[in-house]
């Protein structure tokens, strides 16, 4: 693992991949050092923001090199349900491009326990790393204009639910009803870091 | 009992802002919270407010507000010219409204980001824990129209004691920012600190909460190949694939997926939040 500076109130610890990530971050929620008041994981990084004023960027360094990263497989992180009905724009054409018919490919999506590796571009919108490797696809070559709200879908090596309607490239394969986020909620993100994940299909 | 404001004009964007929401980075929720912190901090001081009452945070002015009940409250930021019932009030002065009376803030002629703060806070409905929207996500008490209603909390314990507060005139010159190495330095070619350094930059027209987009010479990116997305913050400057770089405000995204070479220190971001379109920076180590 490489800590990279990140100004004068954060820190960036490098990974190789999302092994590394995944375990570092586990590790790190059971125990914060002192001073740290935002944890952010990513693709092949964790963003450590502390207060200047508890903690330095030399001390958080020590710190964070002596976090004893977990062995993978060790996830604890609550286990959520997410109903889909499998009718997305996409899901022939994944079929097509995955050499699948398209209940193989429903039956690859539903198989594996995910978890969510990190968020972001809009609140809510976890990448879920665990898919398939025969479902992997890049993105669209035409992102929509708009995806809407509950979209089930897959790029790269992720599948995501898009928590409200927005512009988005992924292949979609299906729409949950569920809401992902709700700022009332006492948990606003359904899917939060370190959460596991199972998809099951709902037959219309 | 408290009184209120009622937006008779909300002006250009007139918005709910305190010191944001910081903790929610992780579920794709950007902090965001007053741009100018030095201003909105100082006009909070102003009326005897605890540091987190929200206030409001106006682009270019131009809002009109009617008091209902006696009110106390500063405007700090861009000077903007006000008056009250039509008679001139200063900048960064302790104000009493009377009930009844409008306050009226015009366009500042320097700066861009005018603060306003009342004696006991505005008592929106806070969501995820503060009372700030943020422009990107949409998250927060909407932007001001008119009509909208804004309740005033109850009186903290202190009470203004001061008039006013005097500040420093306005530097001459260019604003500086200074810099701290960011994580992907070596995405650019030569010393990213020092060409970020060397040159002028001007502040785009597309510069917003989110980011401040600036035209200069490009940045002459080493690595062409795609980054993966990794965690930002706000004073991150990002150096996208045309080599202008972008530096990112309090409503920037939780992640980007271009290199961050360099980091704007967070007080000197304050400097930032003032800088109209046109107007130029430079950046120092």
């Amino acid at each position: 693992m490489r800590v990279l500076p990140y100004g004068d109130q954060a820190l960036l610890v490098e990974f190789d991949d999302g092994t590394g990530v995944r375990a570092f971050y586990d590790a790190f929620t059971e125990s914060r050092p002192q001073g740290v008041v935002g944890v952010v994981p990513a693709a092949r990084t964790v963003l450590v923001r502390f207060d200047p004023t508890v903690t330095s960027p030399t001390v958080l360094m020590a710190a964070l090199r002596s976090v004893r990263s977990r062995r993978a497989g060790e996830a604890n992180g609550p286990l959520v349900e997410v109903p889909v009905v499998y009718d997305g724009e996409d899901l022939v054409e994944v079929a097509t491009a995955t050499g699948l018919t398209t209940r193989e490919v429903v039956e690859r999506h539903l198989a594996p326990e995910y978890r969510v590796d990190f968020c972001g571009f809009v609140p809510g919108f976890a990448y879920l790393s665990g898919l398939d490797p025969v479902l992997h696809l890049p993105r669209r070559s035409s992102p929509r204009v708009r995806v809407p709200m509950g979209a089930v879908a897959v790029a790269d090596r992720y599948t995501a639910v898009y928590p409200r309607s927005s512009p988005g490239g992924w292949n979609l394969l299906g729409h949950t009803h569920i809401q992902m986020f709700d700022v009332n909620s006492s948990r606003p993100a359904v899917l939060a870091p370190g959460t596991r994940v199972r998809f099951c299909e709902l037959v219309p | 009992m408290s009184g209120y404001l009622e937006v008779v004009t909300p002006g250009p964007l007139t918005l709910v802002q305190d010191l944001g929401r910081p903790g929610y980075e992780a579920i794709g929720v950007s902090a965001s919270g007053a741009f100018d912190r030095g201003s909105f901090a100082l006009a909070n001081r102003l009326v005897a407010n605890a540091q987190g009452a929200a206030g409001l945070e106006l682009l270019l002015g131009g809002l009109r507000v009617k008091a209902h009940g006696d009110l106390i409250v500063a405007l700090t930021g861009a000077p903007a010219p006000a008056t009250v019932d039509g008679i001139p009030v200063g900048h960064a002065s302790v104000l009493m409204l009377r009930d009844g009376v409008e306050l009226a803030v015009r366009s500042p002629s320097t700066g861009l980001r005018t603060y306003l703060a009342v004696h006991g806070g505005l008592d929106v409905p806070p969501v995820l824990g503060s009372r700030s929207w943020d422009t990107l996500s949409g998250i927060g008490p909407p932007p001001l129209a008119v009509g909208d209603v804004l309740p005033v909390g109850p009186s903290p314990a202190r009470f203004p004691c001061v008039d006013l507060a005097p500040l420093k005139p306005d530097p001459d010159g260019d604003v500086v920012l200074p810099l701290t190495p960011g994580p992907r330095a070596d995405w650019v070619e030569g010393d990213a600190l020092s060409i970020l350094c060397s040159t002028r930059w001007t502040v785009l027209p597309a510069s917003d909460r989110a980011a401040l987009r600036l035209d200069g010479p490009a940045v002459t990116r080493a690595r062409k190949d795609e980054l993966p997305p990794e965690g930002l913050v706000p004073g991150a400057v990002q150096i996208p694939p045309d080599g202008r770089p972008i530096l990112f405000g309090p409503d920037a995204g939780v992640t980007g997926g271009y290199p961050v070479v360099a980091v704007v220190a967070a007080h000197a971001l304050d400097m930032a939040a003032q800088l109209r379109p046109g107007e130029t920076l430079c950046f120092c180590l």
